[in-house]
């Protein structure tokens, strides 16, 4: 199932739905949406598109295909999740087919910035946490779990798992400044000074002697 | 933390503000564009009704789409032709500067860059692209960023960033012949894992740094992201200001004597303060090849696919994955793996001295019966300069297909792919499940002298034992 409404947007406080677990180190953005579905001008399509190849090969049985798991928000992963290629397209893919937040051991340092920049957060916790979890959730696929940013917890009636979420990133969703844009449109005066006094942009003057 | 490191000089002078949430505003001297991740990036500035802030510093060429057989327009592929067109038609709008097809300067972007003077040291460099890092080789702080980012710089010409960590990774000695700066990497790779670097900018440093050409050097930090790092560099020095000098962004006259001595001042000092450092040996790096499903699975060709027990527990879970997928057994030699295919190209190694290394291999050999070899230099300017010394017949004498610039099969967004089951040696930087374009295709990294000695053999081959 392919959700394309409802995406993130201002104050990111709690996601609440149900939860999938994506087991597995180092799984790379080529996984997670191929590269011959970069072909394209849009993100739109991409839902559909989400761990194609893994999909098809699993022929049915792949966490994304389960029954259970279509119309989960919480996906929950291990370690350096989203490492290689830098395309947004990755984390486009996982929030089209609905997923609102992460949680796992660790996150490649791009995927992670692509997925604040979308209003998604990824929340961390060890790796025997992350596997404990992972079992308790696995046991009732209905489960609803509350992705809990105020109190950085995940609970249900399963258990409640304390997780560590980046103080910066943290703040910029409950606060709802995730998007940068505009602060940084806002500090135009301070860039053009900036750009005044870069010595390669400036004919390589670096002091007053040089002017 | 980290003082006094070209990254906290860097980091420094780029400054706009402190922004709430703890991270700062970086100011980007460079933004590099291409055809996969500014598209979307354009949409979203012109929903928000916002120009691009700085059109005279972004700079866009066209690679990981085009064909490298046939680039006539308009592309067999209609998905490729409505890519590049709207490319096009974005940077006609907004008044950017395009390298295409034809211009004699098209190519990788990450080839072009550097080949135009463009990067320099110094310079805050981003682009939708994560072997960014290549650009690092100049001293400069470069990164890979994803296409809500691609809006951000082309809306404000600068980016919300957290301060990385510095790792100074220190090699000693020199690299043998036959060994390259391909082989380092995936040493490093190898040894410190592929998530190692998370967090961090690598420095590399030393004597062997120090003797590495900049195009060795390019390849060095275009891999630093599959080691984890988003960032890594090499200080400025005499080698750098040669390769850069005559360039055409490049500065000249009188700039370029005060523009060099401000590049050696952004050098890391001698007392700079790094938040670790590792230590290598050159010397003892053999020719590296990677067996398994990450660019960390590497071993020397003279050894054997390690057995779980040799790994780290944490470990195994992936290595049990890349023996079923490459159809490898623990305990195997790598030498002597047959190939099918065999690309020499790439932001990791289509520059022209790779395609050097690679042809004085092929020089007088021929490529094993049944092997599809091709050769995709990085760039219009690398074609012509290897077509002035005669490589491209000389690979073409030795049975290799001699194509046009692109990015080609280190992705597959273009016709350019694996079939099947098939295993290609390939001098790009990848070999996760299904990156070369087939599901099931496998992947097997080397230096580009090592490919051609793979075509020229058919299977994994020291190339130290072929007298080149």
């Amino acid at each position: 199932m392919t959700q394309t409404h409802d995406f993130p947007q201002g104050l990111i406080t709690k996601i609440e739905g149900r939860a999938l677990v994506l087991r597995g180190d180092d799984i790379d953005t080529d996984r997670i949406i191929p590269a011959r579905f970069l072909k394209c001008v849009s993100f739109e399509a991409l839902g559909a598109q989400v761990f194609a190849d893994d999909r098809k090969e699993l022929d049915g049985g792949h966490p994304f295909d389960l029954p259970a798991h279509q119309g989960a928000s919480i996906l929950v992963v291990n370690d350096n999740f989203g490492c290689g290629s830098s395309r947004e397209h990755a984390p486009q893919a996982l929030m089209r087919w609905g997923i609102r937040a992460l949680i796992g051991v660790s996150f490649a340092e791009i995927f992670y910035g692509n997925c604040l920049a979308l209003g998604i957060p990824c929340a961390k916790a060890s790796q025997d946490q992350v596997r404990a979890l992972q079992d308790a959730m696995a046991q009732d696929p209905s489960a609803i779990w509350t992705f809990d940013l105020e109190t950085s917890s995940c609970s249900s009636d399963r258990g409640h798992w304390s997780m560590e979420v980046d103080p910066g990133p943290r703040d910029m969703l409950l606060s709802g400044r995730w998007d940068a844009t505009g602060q940084l449109l806002s500090r135009d005066a301070e860039l053009q000074s900036t750009l005044d006094r870069l010595p390669y942009l400036n004919g390589f003057c670096t002091n007053t002697a040089d002017t | 933390m980290s003082s006094g490191t070209l990254y906290d000089k860097v980091w420094d002078l780029h400054r706009v503000s402190e922004l709430s949430g703890g991270s700062t505003q970086l100011l980007i001297g460079l933004h590099l564009i291409h055809e996969v991740t500014s598209p979307q990036a354009f949409v979203a500035l012109e929903d928000k009704g916002l120009k691009v802030r700085c059109p005279e510093r972004t700079v866009a060429t066209v690679d990981h789409i085009v064909p490298t057989t046939n680039q006539a327009r308009p592309f067999a592929d209609p998905l490729a032709e409505e890519m590049l067109s709207t490319l096009e038609r974005n940077c006609s709008k907004h008044g950017i500067v395009l390298n295409g097809i034809g211009s004699g300067r098209q190519g990788i972007v990450h080839v072009i860059a550097p080949e135009l003077g463009l990067t320099q040291p110094g310079m805050t460099v981003a682009c939708g692209d994560s072997h960014t890092s290549t650009h690092g080789a100049f001293g400069a702080i470069a990164f890979g960023i994803g296409t809500s980012q691609v809006r951000d710089v082309l809306a404000s010409q600068s980016l919300a960033m957290n301060k990385l960590k510095v790792r100074r990774l220190w090699v000693d000695n020199q690299l043998s012949p036959g060994v390259f700066a391909k082989d380092l990497i995936l040493h490093v790779i190898r040894s410190l894992g592929v998530k190692a670097g998370v967090g961090h900018a690598y420095e590399f440093a030393g004597p062997a740094i120090d003797a590495l050409s900049m195009e060795e050097r390019m390849t060095l930090c275009n891999m630093a992201i599959e080691g984890g790092a988003r960032c890594g560099y090499v200080n400025p020095d005499q080698t750098t200001f040669d390769y850069l000098e005559g360039r055409p962004s490049a500065p000249s006259g009188d700039a370029w004597q005060r523009a060099t001595r401000w590049w050696r001042s952004l050098a890391s000092n001698a007392d700079a303060v790094f938040d670790d450092e590792l230590r290598f040996d050159a010397a003892t790096i053999a020719p590296t090849v990677t067996w398994g499903i990450t660019p960390g699975q590497g071993i020397g060709v003279d050894e054997q696919v390690p057995k779980p027990e040799q790994l780290a527990p944490a470990d195994r879970p992936i290595a049990e994955e890349a023996y079923r997928y490459m159809d490898l057994k623990p305990g195997q030699a790598i030498a002597g793996v047959p190939v099918d295919v065999c690309f020499i190209g790439s932001c990791t190694n289509g520059r022209l001295s790779d395609l050097k290394a690679a042809a004085a291999v092929a020089r007088g050999r021929q490529v094993a019966a049944g092997i599809k070899a091709f050769v995709v230099p990085g760039s219009e300017q690398v074609a012509r300069a290897a077509e002035a010394e005669g490589l491209d017949q000389v690979f073409r004498d030795a049975g290799f297909e001699w194509r046009e610039p692109g990015c080609s099969m280190c992705l597959a967004m273009n016709p350019d792919r694996l079939e099947g089951r098939q295993i290609s040696a390939s001098s790009s930087n990848r070999n996760f499940k299904g990156r070369q374009g087939s599901a099931s295709g496998r992947t097997l990294l080397m230096s580009p002298a090592m490919v051609a000695a793979a075509a020229v053999t058919g299977h994994v081959s020291d190339v130290r034992l072929l007298g080149v």
